[in-house]
C-alpha cells in the first residue's frame, strides 16, 4: 500500500506531463517568432549597412544630401545616395496628416463616448471598423482619381505631392486614431465624471477638464500609433505623391517618401548593386523609425495607467 | 437637542422609477441644518438612491423618472428652472470609493473653484489650506501638494475628496458610505472630522455601519425596500424603535 503511493508520487503525473508539453510548445513558438524578428533585423541591417561599408557612402551624406541617384557615382566615386528628400517627404506627410487627423479623431471619440454613447457609438463604431478594413490600394485609387484633381484645381500644380499624400493618409489613419482614442476615453473611470459633475461642473467642463486631461497619455498613444501607420504606409502614398526624389519646395510639387521610393525601386535594381543596397538603407531607416515609434508608445502607455 | 433647528431640505412624496421598477415609494422627510443625518438599511433599500436625488445625480441615469418635490432653502430642486450645476455647488457629494482625479492634491482641491472661474492664486492657496485643514489632512499633505493625489492611501484620498467638496463651500454634504472602503482607523478619523464639520455644514450620510450611525448622527432614518420605515432621533431609533422591522434590522435579525 505504502509503496504504491510512494511510486505514484515519484512518477510524473499526467497533469505534470501535459503542463511540460504546453510549456515546450509555447516556448518553441516564441523562439521561432523571436528568431524571425531578429533575422529580419539582421538581414535588413546587413544589406542596409553595406551602402556605408562596401559602397563607401558617408552616413552624413546619406542623411543630408538631396540627390538620389544611387546607380551613378559622384565626383568622389561614391554612389549619389542622398536620402534627405525622402526623409523630409515621409516626415512631412506623417506629421501633417497626424496634425489634421488628431482633432477630428478626438472630437469623434468624445462624441462616441461622452455626448452620444448610444446612438453615436452604434453608428460610428461600424463606420470606423469599415474604414480600417478598406485596403490601402483603394484609398490610393480614390486619392488618385478624386484628391489629386481636387488639389490640382484648388491649389495648382500637378496635384501630385505632399498635400495629396496628407489628405489620403489623414483618411487612412483617422479610424485608427479614433478607435484608439475611444478606448482611451472609455478607460477613464466613470467615477471621475461623477465626481466632477457633483462638484458643479457642466458636462463640457467635465469632458475637457477631467476626461480629456486624465486620458491624455492614451490619446497621445493613439496619435503616435496613427503616425507610425502613416510613416509606414507605402502603396496609397506612392499613388498620389508624384514620386520625384526631389526636396519638396511646396506642398503641391511632386515629392516622395521612404516607402514610395522603396516600392518604386525594388523591382528595378540588381541584388548586391549599390542602387539596391541604397534601397535597403532606406528600409533600415524605416525599420528604425518604427522602432522609435514603438518605444515612444510604450513610454507613454506606461505613464497612462489608472 | 435643539428641536427647533431650521429645516434645510424637505422632501415630499418622492417616487423614483428605474424604468418601471419603483425604487423609492414616496419618501417624505426633512433634514435639519447643522445636523448629521444617517440613512441606514439593507443593500438595495433605496437609501443611496434617495441620497442621490438630493443633488440630482440620478439625472445622469437615462431611464430614471422622479416625482415629488425636494425643497432646498424653500426652492424645489426638481422645478424645471433649476440649474443642476448651481444646485450641485450647494449640495456636494462624497462617494463610496475615494475618487480623487489623477491630478496633484492641489489641483484636486481647487477643481471646483477653477470651475467657478477663480484665478487668483492667493485665494486658491488659501482655499486649499482651509479645506485641507477642515478635512484634517493638512499636516499630512502640506509638503507634497504638487504630488499626485493617487499616491495617497485610501483614507487620505477620501479626505482629499472631502476637502475638494468643502472648497466649493456647499451648504449640504452628502456622503455615500464614505468609509466602507477604508480601514477602521481611517474611518474613525473621518467620523471625527464629520463631527467637527457639522457646526458649519449639514451632513447626510448613508452607512452600512450601524455603530457609525449611532456614534455620529443626530437623527437616523431606516429604509427598507424603497420605503422610509422610521425616522427619529438616533437615540430613539437605536434604543426604542417603534417599528418591528427597525428593531429586527438594528439587532441584526435580518439584512
Amino acid at each position: 500500500m505504502n509503496d504504491e503511493i510512494k511510486e505514484k508520487l515519484l512518477k510524473k503525473s499526467r497533469a505534470t506531463r501535459s503542463e511540460f508539453r504546453g510549456r515546450i510548445i509555447s516556448f518553441v513558438c516564441t523562439a521561432i517568432i523571436v528568431t524571425v524578428v531578429v533575422s529580419i533585423f539582421y538581414f535588413v541591417a546587413s544589406k542596409g549597412l553595406a551602402t556605408f561599408f562596401s559602397n563607401k557612402v558617408n552616413l552624413w551624406d546619406f542623411l543630408s544630401k538631396t540627390i538620389w541617384n544611387p546607380g551613378s557615382t559622384d565626383s568622389h566615386g561614391s554612389p549619389q545616395a542622398g536620402a534627405l528628400p525622402m526623409i523630409v517627404g515621409s516626415f512631412a506627410v506623417t506629421i501633417l496628416s497626424a496634425v489634421i487627423a488628431t482633432p477630428f479623431a478626438i472630437a469623434t471619440a468624445v462624441f462616441m463616448t461622452e455626448i452620444s454613447p448610444n446612438k453615436g457609438y452604434k453608428i460610428l463604431q461600424p463606420v470606423t471598423e469599415l474604414l480600417v478594413g478598406i485596403p490601402s490600394v483603394v484609398y490610393g485609387f480614390i486619392g488618385l482619381s478624386v484628391v489629386v484633381p481636387f488639389v490640382r484645381h484648388t491649389f495648382g500644380g500637378t496635384g501630385f505631392g505632399i498635400l495629396a499624400g496628407t489628405f489620403v493618409l489623414f483618411v487612412m489613419i483617422l479610424p485608427t486614431v479614433t478607435s484608439m482614442s475611444v478606448d482611451a476615453l472609455r478607460a477613464v473611470p466613470r467615477y471621475y465624471r461623477e465626481a466632477s459633475l457633483a462638484l458643479g461642473a457642466t458636462r463640457w467642463q467635465t469632458i475637457y477638464k477631467v476626461v480629456l486631461r486624465s486620458s491624455a497619455p492614451g490619446l497621445a498613444t493613439a496619435v503616435v500609433f496613427g503616425m507610425s501607420r502613416a510613416f509606414g504606409e507605402a502603396l496609397a502614398v506612392q499613388m498620389v505623391i508624384g514620386n520625384a526624389a526631389l526636396l519638396p519646395h511646396n506642398l503641391v510639387s511632386p515629392a516622395s517618401t521612404l516607402t514610395s521610393v522603396l516600392t518604386m525601386g525594388m523591382g528595378n535594381t540588381v541584388m548586391g548593386s549599390a542602387a539596391n543596397n541604397a534601397l535597403w538603407s532606406l528600409a533600415l531607416l524605416l525599420l528604425l523609425m518604427s522602432l522609435v515609434f514603438n518605444l515612444v508608445i510604450n513610454k507613454i502607455a506606461k505613464r497612462g495607467k489608472f | 437637542m435643539a428641536d427647533e433647528r431650521k429645516e434645510i431640505i424637505s422632501a415630499t412624496d418622492v417616487h423614483l422609477f428605474y424604468g418601471r421598477n419603483e425604487a423609492l415609494k414616496g419618501i417624505t422627510m426633512d433634514f435639519r441644518e447643522n445636523e448629521i443625518t444617517a440613512l441606514i438599511g439593507p443593500s438595495g433599500c433605496g437609501k443611496s438612491t434617495f441620497l442621490r436625488t438630493l443633488n440630482r445625480m440620478n439625472d445622469l441615469i437615462p431611464s430614471v423618472t422622479i416625482t415629488g418635490t425636494v425643497m432646498l432653502h424653500d426652492k424645489n430642486i426638481y422645478a424645471p428652472s433649476t440649474d443642476t450645476v448651481a444646485l450641485r455647488k450647494e449640495v456636494g457629494m462624497v462617494f463610496q470609493q475615494p475618487n480623487p482625479f489623477p491630478f496633484s492634491i492641489y489641483d484636486n482641491v481647487i477643481y471646483g473653484l477653477r470651475l467657478a472661474g477663480v484665478r487668483d492664486r492667493r485665494i486658491l492657496d488659501e482655499a486649499v489650506e482651509t479645506s485641507l485643514r477642515q478635512a484634517a489632512i493638512w499636516d499630512t499633505v502640506k509638503d507634497k501638494l504638487s504630488e499626485s493625489a493617487l499616491s495617497l492611501s485610501g483614507g487620505q484620498q477620501q479626505r482629499v475628496c472631502i476637502a475638494r467638496v468643502l472648497a466649493v463651500k456647499p451648504d449640504v454634504i452628502l456622503l455615500d458610505e464614505p468609509t466602507s472602503a477604508l480601514d477602521p482607523i481611517s474611518s474613525g478619523q473621518i467620523e471625527n472630522m464629520l463631527l467637527e464639520l457639522k457646526d458649519e455644514y449639514t451632513i447626510i450620510l448613508v452607512t452600512h455601519n450601524m455603530q457609525q450611525a449611532s456614534r455620529i448622527s443626530d437623527r437616523t432614518a431606516f429604509f427598507l425596500q424603497g420605503d422610509l420605515i422610521e425616522y427619529a432621533d438616533t437615540r430613539t431609533i437605536f434604543l426604542n424603535p417603534k417599528e418591528k422591522e427597525t428593531e429586527d434590522y438594528i439587532s441584526g435579525r435580518f439584512g
